[in-house]
C-alpha cells in the first residue's frame, strides 16, 4: 500500500521534473544560441541564419573586438544607456517613494483624490499619448537630450503604489516620538522611513533599471542623432530591410543582457518581488 | 546623527511667523511630498491626455492647426486600420488564451509537494523577462529567417517537413510573434499566480483532503476560484499589453515594414500615421480608439469576473 503510494509519487515526480526542464531548456536556447552565435564570423550568419552548428575553425572574437573599436558607437551607446538607467533610477525613487509615503502616512484632504490619479495613470495604455508628449517635449527643448527620456517617466505610478503599501505597513507609533524629540518631517522621512523601507527600494530599483535598460518606444521617439542612442535603440537601427550589421548586432545583444544576468544572480529575489510588485493589489 | 540640536529646532519650527516653519508645519509637508506627483501628472498626463483628444480633432501642420471635426476618425474607416485592430485584437485574444491558463497550471505543479528543484526552475523560466525586446526580437527573427540553415528551417526539415518563410506568411508570422510573446511571459505570469498561491493556507487544502478531495478537485475548487484576484490581475495588464504590442512586431519587420501589413499592429498603425506620415491628427485619433478599446474590453472583462458586485 504504502510502497504503491511511493512510486506514483515518484513518478509524478519524475513526470514534472521532465516537464519542467523541457520548459527550462526552451527558455535558455534562444539565449545560448544567440550566445554561441555572437563567436561566429557575420559572414556566416549571412549564409546560414541562426543556428547551433558549432565550427571550431571558425570560432573567432572579432565581434567582441570590434564592438569596442573607436570606429563603431557601441561604447557610446553603452555609456548612454547606464548613464540614463542610473539617473531615471535613482530620481524614479526618491520622487515616488516621497509620493507614496505622503500618500500612505498623512491624513490631508487631497490624499484620496491622489491616488484614484495614481491609479488612473495605470489605466491608460501610454501609448496614446505618445505624440502630445512628443510635441511637449519639442517645445520644452527635450529632443535628442536623455531628459527627454527620463523626465515625462519619473514618477512612475506603479512604484509609488508600492511604496504606498509598504509604508502603509509599517510602524507609525515612533513617528510623534521623533516629532517631540525634534525631528522635522523630512528628516523623518530620509533618516526613519527610508532605511525602514530599504527592501522597498531594492525591488523598485530593479524593477525601474530593468525597464529603464530595455526600455524602447519612448526612446525611439526622442533620441535620434546616432550618438545619443541608447542600446535597444541602437540595436535596432542595426536591422534594415537592406542588410543587417550581425557583427555589432549579435555581439552587442548578448553584452547588453551580461550585466542584466549578474544582477539577477546575486539579487533574484528582488527581481521576483519586483517583477510581481503590481500584484499585490490588497 | 547625533541629537544635540534637539532644542534649536524646537524653537525653529514653533516660531509660527517664518515661511520655513510653515514649510516643516504638519500640514504642509504632505504636500511638499505629493508635489512631484502633482507637477508630473498634469503636464506629463493630464496635458498630453486632452490634448491627444483635441489633437484627433484637428489638421495639424508645423506652425499651425486647424479644426477638422471628425475627419481623422472617418479617414480611419479604412481596410488597413481594420486590418491593425484585427491582428491586435487576435494577438491579444491568442496571448489571453495561452498566457493564463498554462502558466496558472505550471504554478500549481511547481507549487505541488512532490516538486524540487522548485527556486531553480522558478529563477530560469523568469530569465527570458531580462531580455529587452529589442535582443529578443534579434534572436527569433534571425532563429525564424527564411534561410535553409535557420535555427527553425533545420528543425521542420530534419523533421521532414519543407521549410519555410516563417515571417511572410500570415499565420506563421502571427505564430512567431505568439511563440516570442510565451517565451517572455511565461515564467512571469507564472510568478504571479505563484504569488498568489502563497496566499492560499494549507489548512484549506488539508480540510479537503480529509473530505477525500483528489488533485483535480483540489485544482478547480479551491485553487483556480481562490487565485481570481490574481487572475483578474494579469488579465488586465495581458489586454493592455496585447493592444500595447508594437515592438515585437517592429523588431521582426525590421521596422514597421510586414510584407501585406500582416504584423502591422494598433501602436504599429499610430506609429506610422504619426511619425512616418507625420500626420499627428490621425496618430492622434489612433490613441483615442485604442483607448475606447482597451477601456471597453476591461469593463466588460471585469463586469464578467463580478468585480463591480457588492458582495465579498
Amino acid at each position: 500500500m504504502k510502497t504503491a503510494e511511493e512510486t506514483k509519487w515518484s513518478l509524478n515526480r519524475v513526470l514534472l521534473l521532465l516537464l519542467f526542464s523541457a520548459l527550462a531548456i526552451f527558455a535558455l536556447f534562444p539565449i545560448v544560441t544567440l550566445a554561441i552565435a555572437s563567436f561566429k564570423p557575420a559572414q556566416e550568419l549571412l549564409r546560414n541564419g541562426l543556428n547551433l552548428s558549432l565550427d571550431k575553425e571558425l570560432l573567432t572574437l572579432s565581434n567582441y573586438t570590434n564592438l569596442f573599436s573607436p570606429k563603431e558607437n557601441y561604447v557610446t551607446w553603452y555609456k548612454n544607456s547606464v548613464l540614463i538607467t542610473f539617473t531615471f533610477t535613482v530620481l524614479c525613487l526618491l520622487l515616488s517613494s516621497m509620493v507614496g509615503y505622503a500618500l500612505a502616512v498623512y491624513k490631508f484632504r487631497f490624499r484620496n483624490f491622489l491616488f484614484v490619479l495614481v491609479l488612473i495613470i495605470m489605466a491608460v495604455p501610454l501609448e496614446i499619448i505618445m505624440l502630445p508628449m512628443y510635441k511637449l517635449a519639442i517645445s520644452f527643448h527635450l529632443i535628442n537630450n536623455m531628459w527627454g527620456v527620463i523626465l515625462p517617466f519619473v514618477v512612475a505610478p506603479l512604484p509609488i503604489f508600492f511604496f504606498r503599501q509598504y509604508a502603509g505597513g509599517l510602524p507609525k507609533d515612533f513617528l510623534d516620538a521623533a516629532r517631540v524629540d525634534g525631528c522635522t518631517e523630512y528628516g523623518i522621512f530620509f533618516k526613519i522611513m527610508m532605511p525602514l523601507m530599504a527592501p522597498a527600494f531594492s525591488s523598485m530599483a530593479i524593477l525601474q533599471a530593468l525597464a529603464s535598460w530595455n526600455n524602447f518606444l519612448w526612446p525611439l521617439i526622442v533620441l535620434n542623432s546616432t550618438n545619443k542612442l541608447t542600446i535597444p535603440i541602437g540595436l535596432s537601427t542595426l536591422l534594415t530591410p537592406y542588410g543587417n550589421n550581425y557583427k555589432i548586432l549579435i555581439a552587442g545583444s548578448v553584452f547588453a543582457i551580461i550585466p542584466v544576468l549578474i544582477v539577477f544572480v546575486f539579487f533574484q529575489k528582488y527581481f521576483i518581488e519586483g517583477m510581481t510588485a503590481g500584484g499585490v493589489k490588497g | 546623527m547625533s541629537n544635540t540640536p534637539n532644542v534649536t529646532r524646537v524653537k525653529q519650527t514653533s516660531g509660527s511667523s517664518s515661511i520655513s516653519s510653515l514649510l516643516y508645519s504638519q500640514k504642509i509637508a504632505p504636500y511638499v511630498f505629493v508635489l512631484p506627483f502633482i507637477i508630473s501628472f498634469s503636464v506629463f498626463f493630464a496635458y498630453p491626455v486632452v490634448s491627444a483628444f483635441i489633437m484627433s480633432f484637428q489638421e495639424i501642420v508645423p506652425g499651425s492647426s486647424k479644426f477638422i471635426g471628425f475627419d481623422n476618425y472617418k479617414e480611419l474607416w479604412n481596410p488597413t486600420f481594420f486590418k491593425a485592430i484585427k491582428n491586435s485584437t487576435v494577438y491579444t485574444a491568442l496571448t489571453l488564451l495561452l498566457l493564463i491558463p498554462i502558466p496558472l497550471v505550471l504554478a500549481a505543479f511547481l507549487n505541488s509537494k512532490v516538486m524540487i528543484f522548485k527556486n531553480f526552475f522558478r529563477s530560469t523560466l523568469f530569465i527570458p523577462a531580462l531580455t529587452s525586446v529589442v535582443v529578443a526580437g534579434t534572436i527569433f527573427r534571425l532563429a525564424f529567417g527564411e534561410l535553409d540553415g535557420s535555427l527553425m528551417n533545420t528543425f521542420i526539415t530534419a523533421l521532414g517537413f519543407e521549410k519555410q518563410r516563417w515571417l511572410g506568411d500570415r499565420w506563421l508570422g502571427l505564430m512567431t510573434l505568439l511563440i516570442l510573446a510565451c517565451w517572455r511571459w511565461m515564467g512571469i505570469n507564472m510568478l504571479y499566480f505563484m504569488a498568489g498561491l502563497q496566499n492560499i493556507s494549507k489548512e484549506v487544502y488539508e480540510s479537503a483532503e480529509i473530505d477525500g478531495a483528489n488533485t483535480w478537485k483540489k485544482f478547480t475548487n479551491i485553487t483556480v476560484p481562490l487565485l481570481k484576484p490574481i487572475t483578474i490581475y494579469v488579465f488586465t495588464i495581458s489586454i493592455y499589453g496585447g493592444y500595447a504590442m508594437f515592438t515585437e512586431s517592429y523588431m521582426l519587420y525590421s521596422g514597421n515594414r510586414s510584407p501585406k501589413d500582416i504584423g502591422l499592429t494598433m501602436v504599429g498603425y499610430l506609429y506610422r500615421s504619426g511619425w512616418e506620415q507625420n500626420n499627428l491628427g490621425l496618430g492622434a485619433a489612433v490613441g483615442i480608439v485604442l483607448l475606447a478599446i482597451t477601456f471597453i474590453i476591461t469593463f466588460v472583462q471585469l463586469n464578467l469576473f463580478g468585480l463591480f458586485k457588492k458582495e465579498e
